[in-house]
């Protein structure tokens, strides 16, 4: 087995959960639970291979479907944050219209070729052997989401805008108190959330696969969620928790091929079993690591 | 994923609305799919020929169809609504639904199953499969006549003999057409996931595998190989947007005429529980057009097993084969028995892998 082969192709397959759980981290970090994941990565993913076949653009493809994700997600934030509907019924909601949408926009797409996405090689470091065709010899979505992660990162440790995000997601009461419009963070969390699971979705239907098939995320929104709680609402971890999520489906599918003698079923569910493990230790130590006002509703009483 | 369903319920409504007096009469058929009706492979492909008989008999019967139903638990509960509902006869047209569908025909005696690719029968269940051995016999010789690293790899849903046979019937016609040639195999625990599918194609191909023979329901392997120039074949569906690269063949999934037969003796009230297994002769496995850049003499050499096939002058599993494990199965010039092959549960000589339990 090449591990060059296996890092690049471990990069490929967590970029689209990547993507959709750093946009549910924020989300979540200013205390919107949103379970729509999947739905909007579906939507994401149909309209993103509309935009990129009818234009023959894979980039005009990738903002069509972000941007059609974060208006759909927007749907979500006016039924809770405005109407105050339980966000888990929301949700779940939000999962099945996607689904359904995607199906009904997607049928004429069947069977239809996406535009390719050239390889982006980053000058210099390309040529590094070993490193450099594991690591820069990407699409240019891959180290869109890499740079997200970083932009994240540092945008709620370092800049006013993100203590804001984390204090109404801590305590919306206190950040209302404080003058911050809460529902208006929320709304702009769950835009960008939006925005990203769409990306994570084209991903899959651009690059991955590279085709429209109804249902093709197959339940990616739903281990993006997992990642998020797996990550304990930070962004490194949110990138260690998608590259083994997708690194061990990568390494059993290879070690399969290569005819390794393994117990498949123990490593397909080994990155579950982490969750668990990585939740029962948070909990012993007594640090939560949820926002503290995740999942509930605001409602200005004055 | 219900709008096949609302739509079905809504003309259902309509046509209960218009001809009261008849509704009880007509014969009501259910069908029950594991993945989405057009997911290119084989729920789209059972979805087809139920349109396709649906079609034959017009009014004469009203049809009912909810796709992507898990196979387990859930599909207790839809067989279950769909027998209350009024269904006379519900084909399942999954392996995984065999015991769902066994359990709930036991408390519904007077509604009748149809059972895909299983092999279990009660009195009110048939089952019925297709010899898609057969067809992996050619799709195998061309795979193997073709790899140029001699490196074929297989895609496995689920560990079950259907598949089991496919791999086994795959791979010693590859080695009639290239004694070196290795097999590959990797399992996916899903019949429908088009990214795991691709990964998986991905992983094969990192391998130095060249020609990929799948065995889940999407075109996203042939999606992947058409992008680095590998070659796969269509698998339930002919897949010709794929042809000339990277489709060769494909094995087709003719299930219309066993359709409009079976719904036929509802109507004619002749129906008993059968368990059948047709191939090409019978015309339930088709073998779409030879595609690519295939020799003249592998493509005669092919479409010649397959008219033997069709004719039973040849059956794919003809001895002498020895199992993985270097013990006998089959003496020179021994024909399976169908017995053996509906629970094959081991892998034939040369195949390295482990079947996984």
């Amino acid at each position: 087995m090449d591990p060059v082969l296996l890092v690049a192709s471990i990069m490929v397959s967590a970029t689209p959960i990547l993507l959709a759980a750093i946009g549910e981290m924020v989300v979540e970090k200013a205390g919107v639970l949103n379970l729509g994941v999947e739905g909007m990565m579906i939507t994401g993913a149909v309209v993103g291979f509309a935009a990129a076949v009818s234009t023959g653009s894979p980039v005009i493809g990738f903002a069509a479907a972000a941007l059609a994700s974060a208006v759909l997600s927007l749907s979500f934030g006016f039924l809770t944050q405005v109407l105050l509907s339980n966000q888990v019924a929301t949700g779940l909601g939000l999962t099945l219209v996607g689904l359904g949408l995607s199906a009904l926009v997607g049928a004429s797409f069947e069977g239809v070729r996406a535009p390719g996405l050239g390889k982006l090689w980053i000058p210099g470091l390309a040529e590094i052997p070993v490193i450099g065709p594991m690591v820069f010899r990407h699409d240019f979505m891959v180290y869109v989401s890499l740079a997200l992660v970083a932009g994240v990162w540092a945008f709620l440790k370092y800049t006013r805008a993100g203590l804001i995000l984390r204090a109404v997601g801590e305590d919306h009461e206190s950040a209302h108190a404080l003058g911050y419009k809460v529902v208006r963070v929320r709304l702009a969390a769950i835009f960008f959330g939006g925005a990203c699971a769409g990306l994570g979705g084209a991903y899959v239907s651009l690059v991955r696969v590279p085709q429209w098939t109804e249902g093709m995320t197959a339940g990616a929104g739903w281990i993006a969620l997992a990642i998020v709680v797996f990550a304990s609402w930070r962004p490194l971890g949110v990138l260690i928790g998608a590259y083994l999520f997708g690194g061990v489906t990568v390494l059993q599918l290879n070690l399969q091929a290569a005819g390794a003698k393994v117990p498949v079923e123990l490593l397909s569910m080994s990155p579950y079993v982490i969750t668990i493990l990585v939740l029962v230790v948070i909990s012993a130590r007594g640090v939560h690591g949820a926002p503290g006002s995740l999942g509930r509703s605001f409602h200005a009483s004055t | 994923m219900k709008r096949r369903t609302l739509l079905a319920s809504a003309a259902m409504g309509l046509a209960l609305a218009a001809a009261p007096a008849f509704a009880q009469d007509k014969p009501k058929i259910a069908f029950v799919y594991v993945g989405p009706v057009n997911d290119g492979g084989w729920s789209q492909h059972h979805h087809e020929a139920a349109v396709k008989m649906k079609e034959h008999f017009g009014d004469a019967i009203e049809m009912v169809e909810q796709e992507s139903v898990p196979e387990g638990a859930d599909a207790e509960r839809v067989l279950t609504q769909m027998a209350l509902s009024g269904a006379d006869l519900i084909f399942t047209t999954s392996f995984g639904y065999m015991d769902p569908t066994i359990n709930v025909a036991a408390k519904f005696p007077d509604v009748k199953f149809e059972h895909a690719t299983g092999y279990k029968t009660a009195e009110n269940v048939s089952a019925y499969s297709a010899r898609f051995y057969e067809g992996r016999a050619i799709t195998g010789y061309l795979a193997g006549a073709m790899t140029k690293s001699n490196k074929i790899g297989y895609i496995g849903s689920f560990p079950i003999p259907e598949v089991i046979r496919g791999i086994n019937s795959s791979f010693l016609h590859a080695k009639k057409a290239n004694p070196d040639v290795e097999m590959s195999v990797v399992w996916l625990s899903t019949w429908f996931d088009p990214a795991k599918e691709a990964d998986a194609t991905q992983a094969l191909l990192d391998q130095g595998v060249d020609v990929v023979l799948a065995h889940t329901d999407s075109t996203a392997p042939l999606s992947v190989l058409e992008k680095a120039g590998g070659f796969g074949f269509g698998q339930a569906g002919d897949m010709y947007d794929y042809a000339p690269q990277p489709r060769l063949s494909s094995i087709i999934d003719e299930w219309a005429p066993y359709y409009i037969d079976r719904v036929q003796a509802i109507i004619d009230g002749t129906w008993t529980s059968q368990n059948v297994w047709q191939g090409i002769g019978d015309g339930m496995v088709g073998i779409g057009e030879i595609t690519g850049p295939v020799p003249e003499d592998v493509k005669s050499t092919v479409l010649k097993m397959k008219d033997d096939i069709a004719a039973g002058t040849y059956h794919p599993f003809t001895g002498p084969i020895n199992k993985q494990d270097g013990s006998a199965w089959l003496a020179d010039g021994e024909v399976a028995e169908d017995g053996v092959l509906a629970g094959m549960d081991f892998y034939v000589e040369g195949l390295t892998a482990e079947i996984p339990n």
